[in-house]
């Protein structure tokens, strides 16, 4: 985006040859410097110093503190904007309803969360290559219908049902890989496509029907499989007698792929992809197996979601699932304003995640009807992103 | 000659125009004017500010100092709106800004009415295409005009923006390096619309710095350098002087050391390669601490035969050995790999990253290409990219707050230092830079120059570039390319200032140089 932004640039700022002169013309200064930078929003960029060095004449030497501290405190809020309303709001709950912060309810709302930032982590790593995976939901609904036939009809024990669950996911991952980078579907397109397809043959093998204990099949026979005990514990067990299993598991995926993302030479590569492709090509980077590999991590992660909800629920509910892409969407974009990092981010967005699920859940504790949360949703993510790309602009 | 028939007032004239961008004064008390029915041809080197002036006289950039007067009158063009009013009329140079993809070729032809709303307010389709042909007859284009403006190629690009402009009853009309992707057959369709456009009396100013363009359409010839015009010269035209002018230096400075480097042994061999079907078959060698410029028109297979080295595209025909051992790279990886590294054009197209991505700060920038001998374990180690950048802030004097700063922050020639220093931050055999001082000032030139030339001793250096006078300031080997095959050579190193002069009328006198920039 601001790579051709910067490319016309280039016409502008950097083609004289002229012999830097030392020029000393001060008069009419100010309309040439606003003027002048107006070819193109790398100037933008470059023009804070400038401008505020401007601002500060006009002011005068004795507030030019006053405006440090002003742009200091404006810095600290754009970083900090979501922890500070994601505090206020757990403050205000807590006044209004004294069991939200009890641990129970705090957890239960981590679980809930567990999925939702898998979710997102794995739409991040499709948003850092610049691409987009929409079919994260479906593939979270889709494993969850998975696994219960997998072990109600086809009687399979706990570790069969997650490798296969695992397995398909990459597969679903390598196929949505393979039709952006190969038949070049635009990605929004092509995830699209595939999050149709699974949500309708998640439906084919029960006939549309939930899938639970002595479910009777398509043939007329009934389904002599149950859930496995270990992988309902999956979902269901709490270390320390509190804290859900897969809480800690996403917390240590979440560690595990932030730092791939910022840490490593590999998380360097998907991010320069994203940023420019021909670039990353240029630098020796084997984009399309990167492109690919985004794919196939988002599609892996979001069918290990599917595990969680279906060890949790323990039955494969037709409807499970449905807002799971929106609420990972939401946590990946409010992601891009944590710490005002403007780009998707494994953190960001596991802390949007929790942002969501805590709003949520405050609501609900606070009786606020049902039917208005996605509209709550809608409005903290028109937030959030407004925060980010409005307020913070050209700034870091 | 037309002009002398008309009146004598110019009908356009830009006078003292003055424009900086940060520090650098891109243009300095510049005036230049256009009669009715005249062509002013406007020649310069890369930067010299022509397309700066070009955008000026069309209202896109406004001047900070400066006036500008339409048949006498003083006006202000603040906006490309008000420039079309008073009929001045640009075609930009750049592809980007011709017209509209996703929009088919005839509602292009017909933009300029369907914006500004006098087209009415009901569209049809079969309205806009009768609109469409007239504006297309007005040069003789013949396109299909279902098809997307997208699809279109560059040529294709231009003259639709040239029949637009024409359809718009131009007074004065501005074509920015309008034949930079013409092949000669639509070069030539071009020429004889702008003879018919002079006929009819409206001043043109014609952008480009190809000498038979110039010779071929234009009255008069102005030559800008580093933002200042330097000539301006009317028939009978003599193009050396107004090269001498554009070059505007004594051409015995630059022989300096050239002897000094000797020749090794072959880095990289071309033996009878064919770039393209079609095209002929040449050799070329690049020696152990010698630098080769390769320069040549836009679309002579500069960009080609540099990708080829560096494994981006396939030669026809040939062998090319690295070495002395067979080398046909699959891509950038397995080149990289081998030590043959590559700076690509167009620094924010190929090279750079935007300002929000991790590792778009200068360390990363260098890093990126040697991330996996500088990070084995895949960690990012960023002492170590930290080491290189503020190796490479020193050595090439690049003025940056640290290594950490992104690089929208520095100017362009800054910019351009860190792209070159990324490739020279790890060993290599062969160094391949396209156009490495495009959109450079002359300081950071110099410096570029004295980092390309210092690491001449361990390895081979290949520049493509379209500028004579660059191609002269860093080889020791010139090498003019034309139809996609390399023409002649010219080592700098066994003559004195003489052959420079040699090489550079060599360029003037051999007529075909500039104009067979065909489409690749």
């Amino acid at each position: 985006m601001s790579g051709e932004a910067n490319v016309e640039n280039k016409g502008g700022i950097a083609s004289p040859q002229s012999v830097v002169r030392e020029s000393l013309q001060t008069t009419s200064k100010v309309s040439g410097v606003i003027k002048g930078t107006d070819p193109s929003p790398a100037c933008e960029d470059a023009r804070p110093p400038r401008s505020s060095g401007q601002a500060s004449q006009f002011i005068g030497r004795a507030s030019a503190d006053g405006i440090w501290i002003r742009s200091f405190f404006g810095q600290f809020l754009r970083q900090y904007a979501i922890f500070l309303i994601l505090a206020v709001l757990i403050l205000f709950f807590q006044v209004r309803e004294p069991a939200f912060l009890r641990i129970n309810n705090l957890f239960s709302v981590l679980q809930s969360v567990a999925v939702v930032a898998l979710l997102g982590i794995g739409v991040t790593v499709t948003l850092a290559v610049d691409g987009f995976d929409l079919s994260v939901g479906s593939i979270a609904a889709f494993t969850l219908m998975l696994t219960s036939y997998a072990m109600v009809v086809l009687q399979f024990n706990a570790a069969e049902t997650v490798a296969l669950a695992l397995f398909t996911g990459a597969m679903i991952g390598l196929v949505n890989g393979l039709l952006i980078v190969g038949l070049r579907i635009p990605d929004l397109l092509a995830t699209l496509g595939t999050m149709f397809l699974l949500a309708g043959l998640q439906l084919i093998p029960s006939a549309g029907r939930s899938i639970t204990v002595g479910l009777n099949l398509p043939d007329g026979s009934v389904a002599n499989g149950s859930f496995d005990p270990a992988f309902l514990a999956l979902g269901r067990y709490k270390l320390w007698g509190s804290v859900p299993l897969p809480v800690v598991v996403v917390a240590l995926l979440t560690i595990v792929f932030w730092f791939l993302m910022e840490r490593t030479r590999w998380g360097r590569v998907f991010y320069a992809v994203g940023g420019n492709e021909t670039a990353a090509y240029l630098a020796g980077a084997s984009v399309k197996r990167y492109r690919i590999l985004a794919y196939v991590i988002s599609a892996t992660l979001a069918s290990l979601g599917g595990v969680f909800v279906s060890a949790r629920v323990g039955r494969g509910d037709v409807f499970a699932g449905s807002s799971l892409l929106l609420d990972s969407v939401a946590a990946a974009l409010i992601g891009f304003a944590v710490l005002n990092q403007r780009r998707a981010n494994v953190i960001g967005t596991a802390v949007g995640a929790v942002f969501v699920g805590i709003v949520l859940n405050g609501l609900t504790m606070l009786n606020v009807p049902y039917y208005t949360q996605d509209f709550v949703k809608g409005l903290v993510l028109v937030g959030a992103l407004a925060l980010t790309f409005g307020i913070g602009r050209g700034r870091r | 000659m037309p002009a002398a028939s008309q009146d004598d007032i110019p009908s356009f004239h830009l006078v003292d125009i003055t424009k900086e961008y940060g520090t650098i004064r891109v243009l300095d008390q510049a005036r230049i004017s256009v009669r009715r029915g005249e062509v002013v041809a406007l020649m310069g080197a890369n930067g010299a500010g022509k397309s700066t002036l070009a955008k000026i006289a069309a209202g896109v950039v406004e001047p900070d100092h400066g006036r500008v007067f339409v048949g006498g009158k003083e006006v202000r063009l603040n906006s490309p709106r008000v420039a079309r009013q008073h009929g001045i009329v640009i075609v930009h140079q750049s592809t980007n800004e011709l017209g509209a993809p996703g929009l088919s070729v005839a509602e292009n032809l017909v933009l300029d009415d369907l914006c500004a709303g006098t087209f009415g307010a009901v569209t049809g389709k079969r309205k806009i295409e009768q609109r469409a042909k007239t504006v297309a007859a007005g040069i003789g284009l013949e396109l299909d005009l279902e098809q997307d403006f997208g699809e279109l190629g560059p040529a294709h690009r231009q003259l639709v923006a040239i029949a637009r402009a024409v359809a718009a009853k131009a007074a004065i009309l501005i074509l920015d390096e309008p034949t930079a992707s013409l092949s000669a057959a639509e070069a030539a369709r071009l020429f004889s619309v702008v003879d018919r456009l002079r006929s009819l009396g409206v001043g043109i100013l014609y952008i480009s710095h190809r000498l038979e363009d110039i010779r071929r359409v234009a009255d008069r010839i102005v030559v800008l350098r580093n933002g200042q015009i330097v000539a301006n010269q009317v028939r009978p035209l003599d193009l050396t002087v107004a090269i001498k002018a554009m070059i505007g230096r004594d051409l015995h400075s630059i022989s300096r050391e050239h002897n000094v480097s000797a020749s090794g042994n072959p880095v990289l061999t071309l033996s009878r390669v064919r770039l393209v079907p079609g095209a002929s078959k040449f050799d070329l060698a690049v020696a152990l601490g010698e630098v080769l410029a390769i320069t040549g028109a836009l679309g002579s297979g500069k960009s080609r035969l540099l990708g080829a080295v560096f494994g981006l595209t396939q030669i026809a025909e040939g062998e090319i050995r690295l070495l002395n051992r067979p080398w046909r790279p699959r891509g950038p990886q397995e080149a990289i790999a081998a030590g043959v590294f590559m700076a690509g054009e167009d620094r924010w197209r190929s090279s750079l990253l935007p300002p929000i991505t991790p590792g778009a700060d200068i360390a990363g920038t260098i890093a990126l290409p040697h991330r996996r001998r500088w990070f084995p374990f895949g960690f990012v180690d960023q002492s170590r990219e930290q080491v290189a950048a503020e190796q490479a802030i020193r050595t090439l004097g690049i003025r940056c707050r640290s290594g950490r700063d992104t690089l929208n922050l520095l100017s362009g020639g800054n910019q351009q230092k860190v792209v070159i220093a990324r490739w020279q931050a790890a060993p290599y055999q062969l160094l391949l830079l396209d156009e490495p001082f495009q959109g450079v000032d002359v300081g950071a030139r110099r410096d570029l120059i004295w980092a390309i030339r210092e690491a001449r001793p361990n390895s081979a250096t290949l520049v493509a570039t379209s500028d004579v006078e660059e191609a002269l300031e860093v080889a020791d080997v010139v090498a003019v390319m034309r139809n996609h095959a390399v023409a002649r050579l010219y080592d700098l190193r066994t003559g004195d200032a003489a052959s420079f002069l040699t090489a550079i009328s060599a360029v003037e006198r051999d007529e075909t140089w500039e104009s067979d920039g065909g489409l690749v």
